[in-house]
């Protein structure tokens, strides 16, 4: 029995979140402060002849401009990113100079007067040419436009003796947008010369503040402990702000320095749209061999991940994919290969669910493809196929009690019950027979998602524990609170091991220059990691507090039980003293340190790079949904009536915060299916705000109904798993699936909007 | 351009300010008078963050010139927390989940708060047309939605 977690509690943010008080980026103000605003790139491509800012450095309350030539230290962060563009501009969001102004509006001004001369050179922007090409480079240091350490694959069995055993092979392909995270609060960057070490001080929208300190110190070739990272309260995050608050801390820092003063840079939505990274545009092309019965036989897949010019993560992400391709299946024969792709559009990075939401639409379409073809049920084929225990995973992984727990196949088996699936397939036939305007679908998918870094990274993280005078604890870990609720589950943690209660938690923002790296807050790991480093700190504690209060209770240390805020003897309740009491003791009487930092490091995962065999994750998670759909056949309208999904995510630290993640994530993933994409013509963005880019209203939201199957598994902190981006991945095939339930029509290229469902194609392409 | 006068009532206090006719609403409450509980999503109209009560009415404070402002009474979150502590709805929000990242919650609570005062046990499908205009990216809505109707019961009681 728990006290404080397996609890819906409220989240510790709450109160200045409800009254306005919270401090997000924007929201910070400091004396003399300057306000910076970047000049993009006119060109898709293009050669820099020149830059004049003579017209702008004239306008008054213009104090400061730079261009590349005004970078102190190296002019390339992580991924290739130029702080701002030197010879070429590599896509029309690549900065070529940055002013510093007394005003917004001034700065506005002298952007417009910077006049940069051109000479356009053609862009590349088809995928499939740029990795055919290896005379036309977007790096020109390179042989070909393959991103560095992006090939990923994975080898079982032989692909080609599997395939001669099928019965029927399907091949298909299957296709994927740019989309937009989408958080509400677009990036900002506050940047503050530090004058006690000769180095900068960064606050904003971060959601990886070492990273960008360790970029920053890089351009500005300054020592990494000069640099010191806050992050504010963060408007949304998914991913997302990291490259552009990258480019924007660098550009602040410089300017900072220069200037003395305060630097404020506040992203417009159309800038945000233009510079932040994107999910990776996919290119799926699936061979897919079964017996007659449905078994599956051999999987071959090669997919290529668009990556625009510049590239933090392809080579993580199509790791990440490259695991997953075969979903949560048991195949014995397998060929999978992932390469990134730089072109000169926007570029791909971090979007909830990495990999994931694209890959799954891929899996999760053919064998519903496969089904129809065998004229078996979708359900009853991933039954069939889905991982169980004594199975092996396409890493070749083994599934069973001791191991890797298999839940898949009593999830899929209690969604379909839940949400009636064979009864409404069988009744949305009937309707449809009857009915021409108007079309019902019911649609399934399924996942197995590695919890953590895995094979990413070494998936450590850090926290420290401070108790003070009155009793209250404080808490600050490496990773960030970007609104998932990361700070009320690890503070429910701590609760929990220390047998105190939650109202006594009070949370600092990470600052770089108080708490180690550990790593960034990513990978569904902010629980998982961080809340084992949370464990460990509160573990140090409670042994210090124990050891003191065996010697005030006249007992063995072993005998003392912490719990409801009191301290006292396991048999005898009159050797009793309280938390307060026993804290007074530790500081005034005998001086203890009651500050403890708790360090998790779970150790590389073993991994053969020529095969993918080998631990990729220490566990996973998984997840079932079924949608329900009905579909306009005059206006190609397709509405999401009902979701339901199970998941097994592990033991729910705060429930009602899981399923806070669960709905966000399968809203998004609604907003994928239906609506969002980047369109671009010739390089340019047609979309680039809330009008034309569009995200689901409240008015979208159909009815969901989620269930969590809590599956016992060791691995996590009281066996709590992965759930930030679990919610995201299982919309789109659902709907697709649903879709072609509805109406004979499969489509394998997201999202359903109304030109592909009722044209069954993009104008725009 | 010339900057004109205008008089302002934001929460209960009168202002006197010199602005220039085209700032925006949103810039004069956040900039000029330090209402920072108003958010700016995208400038545009579109999401909903920098909503505020204008004469009884919800607007869009980036749509709401200082000119069209004058003499207007303004109501931001900031008002909504009193002697007696945080307002039900405030409170509603933090007790169904329906706060994440909470960017879009000072704009989703004052939708609710006009929306409650027109209809006082307003159905799930009336709660969805009162916050159509709020964008929310990280809640998926539901547990606003529970928020409102757990709102709407703590003030009829």
């Amino acid at each position: 029995m728990y006290n404080e977690i397996k609890k819906s509690q409220n989240r510790l943010d709450g109160y200045e979140k409800v009254t306005g008080q919270a401090k997000f980026g924007a929201d910070l103000n400091f004396g003399h402060q300057l306000y910076a605003k970047t000049v993009y790139s006119e060109y898709p491509r293009a050669e820099i002849v020149s830059i004049d800012i003579s017209e702008a450095e004239k306008l008054e309350g213009v104090v400061d401009i730079i261009t590349y030539e005004d970078i102190p230290g190296e002019n390339e962060m992580f991924g290739r990113f130029p702080v701002l563009a030197a010879k070429e501009v590599k896509y029309i969001g690549d900065g070529v100079a940055v002013v510093a102004a007394k005003s917004k509006e001034t700065a506005e001004k002298a952007v417009d007067l910077i006049n940069v001369e051109y000479k356009e050179k053609q862009p590349l922007f088809n995928m499939k040419k740029a990795y055919n090409s290896k005379d036309d480079l977007v790096h020109t240091d390179k042989e070909d436009n393959i991103i560095e350490h992006s090939h990923h694959l994975m080898r079982k069995g032989n692909i080609k003796e599997g395939l001669q055993k099928a019965d029927v092979i399907l091949e298909r392909t299957y296709y994927t947008p740019f989309v937009d995270q989408a958080y509400i609060e677009p990036e900002v960057i506050v940047t503050i010369p530090d004058p006690y070490r000769e180095g900068i001080e960064i606050h904003g929208s971060i959601q990886n503040p070492y990273s960008i300190r360790e970029n920053v110190a890089k351009i500005m070739d300054l020592k990494i402990s000069q640099v010191k990272v806050i992050h504010s309260t963060i408007g949304g995050s998914f991913g997302g702000k990291d490259e552009s608050v990258m480019l924007m801390a660098a550009r602040t820092a410089i300017l900072a320095k220069r200037t003395d003063r305060p630097i404020k840079m506040v992203l417009t939505r159309e800038e945000s749209m233009l510079e932040s990274c994107k999910r990776h545009a996919y290119e799926l092309n699936y061979k897919i061999g079964a017996k007659q019965d449905g078994t599956i036989v051999a999987i071959e897949d090669e997919v290529y991940t668009q990556g625009g010019p510049y590239n933090n993560k392809a080579m993580f992400a199509n790791w990440r994919g490259s695991v997953h391709a075969t979903g949560p299946y048991r195949v014995e024969n397998v060929k999978t290969d992932y390469y990134g792709v730089y072109t000169n559009t926007i570029y791909g990075g971090a979007y909830r669910g990495f990999s994931a939401p694209q890959t799954v639409f891929g899996s999760e379409s053919l064998i519903d493809e496969l089904a129809y073809e065998l004229d078996i049920s979708p359900k009853e084929i991933r039954l069939k196929n889905c991982l169980k225990e004594g199975d092996t995973f396409a890493t070749g992984q083994k599934f069973g009690p001791g191991e890797i727990p298999a839940p898949l196949a009593d999830i899929i088996e209690g969604v379909c019950e839940h949400s009636d699936y064979e009864e409404k397939r069988a009744e949305y036939k009937e309707f449809n027979n009857k009915h021409n305007e108007k079309k019902k679908g019911i649609g399934i998918s399924c996942t197995i998602r590695g919890a953590g870094l895995g094979g990413e990274g070494i998936d450590t993280a850090g926290a420290t524990l401070t108790i003070d005078q009155d009793g209250s604890i404080n808490l600050i870990s490496d990773l960030t609170e970007m609104g998932q609720g990361m700070r009320t589950a690890h503070s429910q943690i701590a609760a929990e091991t220390l047998g105190v209660s939650l109202e006594r938690f009070t949370f600092i923002n990470t600052d770089t220059s108080i708490i180690m790296d550990g790593g960034p807050t990513v990978a569904s790991r902010g629980t998982l990691a961080g809340g084992q480093a949370v464990i460990e700190a509160a573990r140090k504690l409670k042994e210090r507090l124990k050891k003191v209060a065996s010697k005030k209770l006249d007992c063995k240390k072993e005998d003392i039980v912490i719990g409801n805020d009191l301290i006292y003897h396991k048999q005898n309740k009159e050797k009793t003293i309280a938390f307060e009491d026993l804290i007074e003791v530790c500081l005034n009487d005998l001086g203890i340190s009651l500050s403890a930092q708790g360090w998790y490091n779970p150790g590389p995962e073993e991994l053969d790079e020529e095969t993918g065999q080998g631990k990729a994750y220490p566990t996973y998670v998984y997840g079932c949904a079924v949608t329900e759909i009905t579909v306009d056949i005059k206006t190609g309208k397709v509405n999401v009536d009902k979701i339901t999904a199970g998941y097994d995510i592990g033991t729910p630290i705060n429930p009602q915060q899981v399923k806070g993640q669960l709905y966000g994530g399968l809203l998004q993933g609604l907003g994928y299916s239906l609506m969002e994409e980047f369109e671009q013509k010739e390089g340019y963005l047609k979309t680039d705000n809330f009008d034309d880019y569009l995200i689901p209203s409240i008015k979208d939201m159909p009815d969901i109904d989620i269930k969590l199957f809590d599956i016992e598994d060791d691995f996590g902190p009281y066996g709590a798993k992965s759930v930030g981006e679990l919610g995201i991945e299982l919309v789109a095939p659902s709907v697709t699936n649903a879709f072609y339930d509805a109406t004979g029509r499969r489509i394998r290229e997201i999202p359903l909007n109304l030109e592909r469902t009722l044209l069954g194609k993009s104008l725009s392409k | 351009m010339q900057k004109i006068e205008i008089n302002l009532t934001v929460n209960q206090r009168s202002y006197e300010l010199k602005v220039k006719p085209n700032k925006r609403l949103l810039d004069v409450l956040r900039n000029d008078l330090n209402f920072t509980g108003v958010k700016e999503g995208c400038g545009i109209g579109e999401c909903g963050a920098c909503t505020v009560i204008m004469d009884g009415e919800i607007v869009n404070s980036c749509m709401v010139l200082a000119g069209q402002a004058r003499d207007s009474e303004i109501i931001t979150v900031e008002d909504l927390e009193s002697e007696n502590g945080l307002h039900p709805i405030q409170k509603a929000f933090i007790d169904a989940g329906a706060v994440q990242c909470g960017f879009c919650t000072p704009g989703m609570i004052l939708s609710t708060l006009n929306l409650l005062k027109e209809n006082s046990n307003p159905t799930r499908s009336e709660i969805k047309d009162g916050l159509e205009g709020n964008f929310c990216r990280c809640t998926g809505y539901k547990q606003i939605i529970d928020a409102v109707e757990l709102a709407a019961e703590m003030m009829r009681d």
